[in-house]
């Protein structure tokens, strides 16, 4: 079996008497999409958030790309390892256009975490203007690329979003609840250009509480219940699971 | 014909490359002695301080209008400039080239050890660093460092300075001497014409940083710094290379305000003169390219015009009208103008606050705007008619 591109070891985290995380085991392979499923609270976003850096365990370990540890380190240092992350609220920058938004992420990467060029011209960075156009178009945004990016619609946002991490060409691209918020038909384009990217063979672990999503893009699926992992397996497995059924999905036509 | 005529100059004032940028600054600038006159600010002394000011506020602006980061404490690198200056005049050379460079650098290290440690925080938890730094030098300026600073007389120059590079090619002529670039005095509109062109060139640096990747990342940090974090770059040092270069910017216009008069004092380091840069930048548009330039020279103009409109020019200019109506006119204006210039400005403040948020430059975009479509949509319907 080929190496895990991240791993998560017996990791704890616990927000005053709350344990939102209970010795959390997971490996993700490469160039696989695995969906984290939960009811509200569960602890999912908490994962996430230990796996970029902006919450520290209490205790248990995460590694990636073969062995190098994450935590402790700084948010940007783990971006420049090669992971990249869509939030649960949309984190882009609202007083710049959609093009500059998708440019910046392309910059960081091609930079590094700093890189001094005071006089380095804009108009001088056709290269990356040019992947940024490509890159919005890809998700049917081109149109609006000159826009500012804060009026924009809550799924717009999103997508914008994903843009921002798509251009990085991320090891492990971490997706918070990417269609939370959008109508069915805005639902339906995110879940093509889920598939579209999963062709790429980008390693995705995506959190999702649309079933329909889950179920059209995963390869794996956990099952995250009051900070615990109650079932880990592909998504027929999951569906045919009765602990699931009981503990989560209550049930629900599948 | 005319649309052709109109669509081009349409385009120059959407898309302005560099080149037209600058050429178009420069020739305002070095004209201001000209379409300054007919409003009475054509006079040496103003005209320098506006483009030292002007200075001052364009690297303001690249740390506030850029990052969003204010900070009350810029003052200190015009204090600590202008001392630089007058002791390299004092010890060196009366070239101002020299301490222009010390100013600069030495304005730029004093900013790398503030700008570090008030960056470790934000909002205004940095702003309150930034003053208390601010009024610590302003004090240590009137007791510790008295022998740097020459306490509350004010560093001067003295006849028996060393000037150690001037007193070895020449002997000293009698009485102080004046600063100079390579004979060139630095008095009246020659001192104006010197420090127009280092504003032209800062302005030039300015625009470069604004229009490069490195402005955009500034202005991402300022959006969103969360984001910027998780988008891979270390946001940390760029912070504080805007701080460090907006520091250089206020130690050059310091070193310019001792060029054209060597004397520097410790007042220019009160929390005032940071809040001055600070109303200048709102006034004229934050983050915008020209708008501080628009605020000081607004604020210059009241505090060094208005400020000396008395009752007499006031009965003056309304002597067209019958003696009970000048009388009026005089008892209405004359609150506004002299020592009321205070008022004038702070209403002019508010309108703005309230009514342009992103201040002048926002109203000049708006209408531009206005006027803009309005011309594209008539230059529409004649299309159709034909
Ligand atoms: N910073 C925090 N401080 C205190 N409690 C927190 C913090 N973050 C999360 N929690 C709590 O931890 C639990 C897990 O939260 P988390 O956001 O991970 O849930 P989730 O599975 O993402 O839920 P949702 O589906 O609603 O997004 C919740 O009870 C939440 O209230
Ligand atoms: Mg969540």
């Amino acid at each position: 079996m080929s190496k895990p591109v991240l791993k998560i070891s017996n990791v704890n985290k616990s927000f005053g008497g709350l344990q939102a995380l209970r010795d959390i085991n997971l490996e993700i392979e490469k160039g696989k999409v695995h969906a984290i499923i939960g009811p509200n609270g569960a602890g999912k976003s908490t994962l996430l958030n230990v796996c970029v850096g902006l919450l520290k365990p209490d205790s248990g370990s995460v590694t990636f790309n073969g062995g190098i540890n994450v935590i402790g380190k700084s948010p940007h240092e783990i971006n420049q390892m090669g992971l990249a992350r869509v939030f649960q609220t949309p984190e882009i920058f609202p007083d710049l256009s959609l093009l500059e938004n998708v440019m910046i992420p392309a910059f960081s990467k091609r930079d590094g975490a700093f890189h001094l060029q005071l006089f380095r011209s804009l108009a001088s960075e056709t290269k990356i203007t040019q992947e940024a156009k490509e890159v919005l178009a890809s998700v049917g945004m081109e149109a609006k690329a000159d826009e500012i990016a804060g009026s924009l619609s809550r799924g717009d946002k999103r997508r914008l979003e994903l843009a921002m991490c798509l251009i990085q060409h991320p090891d492990l691209l971490l997706l918070d609840e990417p269609t939370a918020g959008m109508a069915r038909h805005d639902t339906n384009k995110t879940i093509e250009l889920l598939k579209k990217i999963k062709e790429g063979g980008m390693t995705k672990i995506i959190i999702e509480h649309d079933m329909h999503v889950v179920f059209s893009v995963a390869d794996t699926i956990s099952v995250l219940a009051q900070g615990a992992i109650i079932a880990t397996g592909t998504p027929d497995e999951i569906r045919g699971n009765p602990i699931v059924q009981e503990a989560y999905l209550g049930g629900a036509e599948l | 014909m005319m649309n052709s005529i109109k669509q081009q100059l349409m385009n120059l004032f959407k898309k302005q490359s560099d080149l037209t940028t600058i050429l178009l600054f420069a020739a305002g600038v070095l004209t201001m002695p000209i379409w300054l006159d007919p409003i009475g600010a054509n006079y040496p002394d103003l005209l320098q301080k506006f483009v030292i000011f002007g200075i001052f506020a364009v690297g303001y602006n690249i740390l506030f209008g850029l990052t969003g980061y204010l900070s009350f404490g810029h003052a200190v690198f015009l204090g600590v400039g202008s001392y630089t200056a007058v002791w390299s005049f004092k010890l060196f050379t009366m070239n101002v080239l020299p301490a222009m460079l010390f100013a600069t650098l030495i304005s730029g290290l004093i900013a790398a050890a503030i700008g570090f440690v008030s960056m470790r925080r934000s909002g205004i938890y940095f702003s309150i660093l930034t003053l208390a730094f601010a009024q610590m030098f302003y004090n240590l300026a009137y007791s510790v460092l008295i022998p740097i600073t020459n306490g509350e007389t004010g560093l001067q120059l003295r006849m028996h300075d060393i000037r150690i590079i001037d007193n070895y090619f020449s002997d000293p002529a009698p009485g102080l001497p004046s600063t100079e670039l390579f004979g060139m005095s630095m008095n009246g509109y020659s001192g104006f014409y010197f420090c127009a062109v280092v504003l032209i060139l800062a302005f030039y640096v300015a625009m470069k940083i604004f229009r490069s990747p490195f402005g955009m990342k500034l202005k991402a940090i300022k959006s969103n710094q969360h984001r910027m974090r998780y988008t891979g770059s270390d946001t940390r040092p760029y912070l504080i290379t805007a701080f460090i270069i907006s520091g250089m910017f206020a130690g050059l216009a310091g070193a310019l305000l001792a060029v054209t008069d060597p004397l520097a004092g410790a007042e220019r380091m009160q929390w005032t003169a940071s809040g001055e840069v600070i109303l200048m930048t709102i006034l004229g548009g934050v983050g915008t390219l020209f708008g501080p330039l628009l605020g000081v020279g607004i604020i210059k103009y009241l505090e060094n015009i208005f400020s000396t409109i008395n009752e007499s020019v006031l009965q003056q200019f309304f002597s067209f009208l019958p003696q009970w109506g000048e009388n009026f006119m005089v008892a209405i204006v004359s609150p506004f103008v002299g020592d009321g210039w205070h008022l004038t400005l702070g209403i002019l403040f508010m309108i703005i606050i309230i009514f342009l948020p992103g201040g002048l430059m926002e109203g000049f975009q708006k209408i531009k705007k206005r006027y803009l479509t309005k011309g594209v949509k008539d230059s529409e319907s004649t299309t159709k008619q034909e």
